[in-house]
């Protein structure tokens, strides 16, 4: 294994050397970095072209200026590596660094949306395999994969952000709104839980009654302007995740399972009136990374007191629905945030933007309302990155589970008497998870590179655009240094891959044989 | 005892789908049999009938130049030409509105007809059609190009790393490794930002020097496996040389995994090739491609969105018939692939065991 992990890196570390050496030269020879002083009419221009050329080291030929370049980098192993200097004089290593940071905040929740979704999506088109739902969805999956980001961003700023705040100038949902809403919401969820056609007409009855009445309520409560869960429904949404997770993970048969998170919920409501104070102004994620700490140690508690055998299955059914529900809290304080965030100046009720990752003028030192601009920024970019990306994890998941599905030990499962809610979750999920996992460690290292179309059209100031920058400017060590981020990462995130796919699955062992 | 009925019945049943599989395929070429489960496939059949006509239509409405050959377009404009801008007659004040009309008359509408700019004009008075003809023609030459190129480095590069394995395999292997990790995105640019300038087949030709590593991973791990079969040694015992091995007997079997990859590859280079053109890093005026048009007119949007709406319906068009078709290729060339027996010829099936017991 050790030496598997060795000659992997040294390998990698070949592979580094070799892109770099090639990106490096393509662009140096192709480019002309002092180009746009040439046309220049300024008097001091030969100096201004002599310093720079001193200074970008261009007497030296571009395969041998590789070499300067490679050697300041290498000081990653003595702990001070030097990426070199923008053609702006500033440090490449401060540039990457303040960018970094965005560009993951950019891609994060789409990715761990596109995952859940896609996931989700791909599992149920496998179980419902040659229905319409199915072909339905393969279609969709096919039109995304088709789809150019920087078109969906268009049509995401016209009609998510300007079309969506202009209605929120005067919010009330229309019966035709509500009744088109209901029916597409009542098609989908009908043809995800209808397996049989009865069933289907029930979901379908189902949804679109209670998509109307929500919607009734929304326009109602004024929940557009004013929104808020208040304790009645957390109550009430606390004990449905009880119910819905319990279902998924252990079967609502398990009854330590059942009553050790139903005792969450009002364990939820108490803490919702104790923490209320406490999330103020002047809160902070270390804080609710604390709090959720805590409620994973009292989850813990209460399993132990509801189950005396097998508690492995126990424990994590309510640590979840713990975590699900103490996290309704925080959603409730940011639909309270909503109302004063609107009524901010630099918000002036036009709250979802179309371009930039945070507004400047808005107060500093309010934790929830700068958390919430941070997060209303996300939402196109977000919803544009998922939308291309979660097309990809409907069809491998639902080829994976497919594949899973025929083999002998299902079939066991099956033989053993074991009910389709554990053959699926437990055996056929598990093993599905398995290519997925590296599947998914890939893609999060591709993506931190690929958001360049993203970040343009959105206008956010990440990898992408220093990316941008540096192709227009003929920015030879910022290029190289974004590049070298990025490769790492991606040849890294290839390694860890691999070593995952050898601890998830025994059969696989990486080091032996060729 | 009812029980035991079922059970025979139910094993009935599955030869009779067995022998439904079976007799299908009765007498039939390979090549026949991909024929027919690709025909199958309505929604890749469909495809091609789409893909084909947008290309016609594409190719032949406005003039078209590949190398050598020059043809002339039917459609009264052609991108250069600079005809009155209309306004006045358009609603909401724009200008330049489109002239197509699709709403029969008996439903209020104006009739089929095209109008003189069936989809309007640009800002300064370019017919929007011709446009849109040129743009799909720059991009679907653009990915052919990439597709070609790719194809056949992937191809090579994959079957001698494949067949000879050994330290052949591993150094092309690594270089490919080398490849991979720029991604398209970075590499295109790069290459777009220096290359753009020359025109757009040069930068298609580029694009594709850097867009075969998929394919010849995948090459290579098909030739790994077929190289071992009884047919290869056959072939070796008999006395072929090593270039009619690798293209007389074992490219013919790997030719299903080949043509799906380029397909699929296919459609990825259209949505490259727009991409880079709509950072500005591919294709540059005065040439025109739907990535560019969008680039140029997406802040029209508000005002005129059919300068948005149509180049981006031909994208999504073209990407997606190919992506349509590679999927029908797959289920075609795929061997292990069982079709859906449906519940009438299961039926059917039934019945005739029954009869034939």
């Amino acid at each position: 294994m050790l030496a598997f992990i060795i000659r992997r890196l040294g390998v990698l570390f070949l592979i580094l050397f070799g892109s770099s050496f090639i990106l490096y030269n393509l662009t140096a020879i192709t480019g002309d970095p002092i180009g746009d002083l040439r046309f220049s009419t300024d008097p001091e221009i030969e100096a201004q072209i002599q310093e720079l050329e001193r200074f970008l080291r261009l007497d030296v030929p571009p395969p041998l200026r590789y070499f300067i370049w490679l050697r300041g980098v290498l000081g990653i192993f003595t702990g001070n590596p030097d990426f070199g200097a923008t053609r702006l004089r500033t440090p490449v290593i401060n540039e990457i660094s303040a960018a970094m940071p965005i560009t993951i905040r950019l891609v994060i929740f789409a990715t761990i949306f596109a995952i859940i979704v896609g996931i989700a999506l791909g599992i149920v088109t496998a179980l419902r395999q040659y229905s319409r739902f199915d072909y339905s969805m393969t279609f969709v999956a096919f039109l995304l994969f088709s789809l150019p980001i920087f078109w969906v961003a268009v049509l995401l700023k016209q009609y998510l952000a300007i079309q969506f705040n202009t209605f929120l100038a005067d919010p009330s949902v229309t019966l035709p709104w509500k009744i088109g809403i209901g029916l597409v919401g009542a098609l989908f969820w009908g043809a995800l839980f209808g397996r049989t056609r009865a069933g289907f007409w029930k979901a379908f009855t189902g949804v679109f009654i209670g998509t109307f009445i929500a919607l009734t309520f929304i326009d109602q409560a004024n929940w557009f302007l004013d929104p808020a869960l208040g304790p009645v429904l957390i109550g009430l949404l606390s004990v449905g995740i009880a119910f819905g997770i319990t279902y998924l993970s252990t079967g609502l048969n398990n009854k330590a399972a059942l009553y050790s998170s139903l005792t969450m919920a009002p364990l939820t409501l108490i803490s919702y009136f104790a923490v209320s104070s406490s999330l103020n102004s002047s809160s902070s994620i270390p804080q609710l990374l604390r709090y959720a700490l805590i409620t994973v140690a009292v989850a813990v508690a209460v399993s132990f007191l509801f189950a005396r055998i097998d508690r492995g299955p126990v424990i994590r059914t309510t640590i979840l629905t713990g975590l699900l529900s103490a996290h309704l809290i925080v959603v409730d304080k940011f639909m309270q945030t909503w109302k004063p965030y609107m009524e901010d100046g630099a918000v002036n009720f036009r709250p979802i933007p179309t371009l930039g990752q945070a507004k400047e003028l808005l107060p500093q030192n309010e934790f929830w309302i700068s958390t919430l601009d941070i997060l209303i920024h996300l939402f196109l970019p977000t919803i544009a990155l998922t939308l291309i990306s979660f097309a990809g994890y409907i069809r491998y998941s639902r080829g994976t589970l497919l594949e899973v599905l025929n083999q002998d030990y299902i079939r066991t499962a099956r033989a053993k008497g074991l009910n389709e809610r554990t053959v699926i979750m437990r055996h056929a999920f598990r093993n599905t998870m398995i290519p997925l996992t590296t599947i998914m460690v890939v893609d999060f290292a591709g993506i931190v590179g690929g958001a360049i179309i993203t970040e343009r059209v959105f206008g956010w100031y990440g990898m992408g655009t220093l990316f941008n920058r540096a192709i227009n400017t003929q920015d030879l060590n910022l290029l190289m240094g974004v590049f070298f981020i990025t490769a790492s990462l991606a040849v890294i995130a290839n390694l860890i891959a691999d070593l995952l796919y050898s601890a998830l699955d025994p059969r696989i062992r990486v080091g032996t044989g060729k | 005892m009812i029980k035991q009925k079922k059970k025979v019945e139910d094993s009935l049943v599955a030869s009779g789908e067995n022998a439904i599989a079976n007799k299908e395929v009765e007498g039939l070429s390979q090549g026949q049999i991909i024929v027919r489960r690709f025909l199958r496939h309505r929604a890749a059949v469909f495809s091609v009938f789409f893909l084909f006509s947008i290309m016609i239509l594409v190719f032949s409405a406005v003039d078209s130049q590949f190398g050598p050959i020059r043809t002339n377009g039917w459609w009264k404009w052609n991108p250069d030409d600079i005809p009155e801008l209309r306004f006045g007659d358009c609603p909401n004040d724009t200008i330049g509105c489109p002239t197509i009309s699709v709403v029969p008359k008996f439903l209020g509408g104006d009739g089929f007809g095209l109008g003189d700019h069936p989809f309007g004009q640009d800002d300064i008075g370019r017919d929007y059609f011709s446009l849109v003809m040129k743009g799909s023609q720059r991009s679907i030459q653009v990915m052919f190009v990439i597709g070609f190129f790719a194809a056949t480095i992937g191809t090579i590069v994959g079957a001698v790393a494949g067949y000879f394995r050994g330290v052949i395999d591993n150094v092309l292997m690594r270089f490919t490794d080398f490849i991979i990790t720029i991604p398209a995105v970075i590499v295109g640019s790069v290459i777009g930002s220096k290359f753009g300038n020359l025109g757009a087949i040069v930068l298609a030709v580029y694009l594709g020097l850097f867009a075969w590593t998929g394919l010849s991973r995948l090459v290579r791990g098909e030739f790994l496996t077929l190289r071992e079969r009884e047919f290869v040694d056959a072939a070796r015992v008999a006395g072929a040389s090593t270039r009619r091995i690798i293209f007389k007997h074992i490219l013919p079997n790997a030719v299903g995994v080949i043509i799906v990859a380029v397909t699929l590859l296919l459609s990825g280079a259209i949505l490259l090739e727009t991409a880079l053109s709509y950072l500005g890093f591919g294709v540059v005026p005065p040439d025109v491609s739907l990535g560019l048009l969008i680039n140029q007119y997406q802040d029209a949007f508000t005002t005129r969105p059919f300068l948005f709406w149509y180049p981006g319906f031909f994208i999504i068009s073209i990407a997606l018939s190919i992506n349509f078709i590679g999927d029908g290729l797959r289920d075609a060339f795929d061997p292990r692939q069982k079709r859906r027996i449906t519940k009438k010829e299961k039926l059917a099936a039934k019945v005739m065991k029954r009869e034939s017991v």
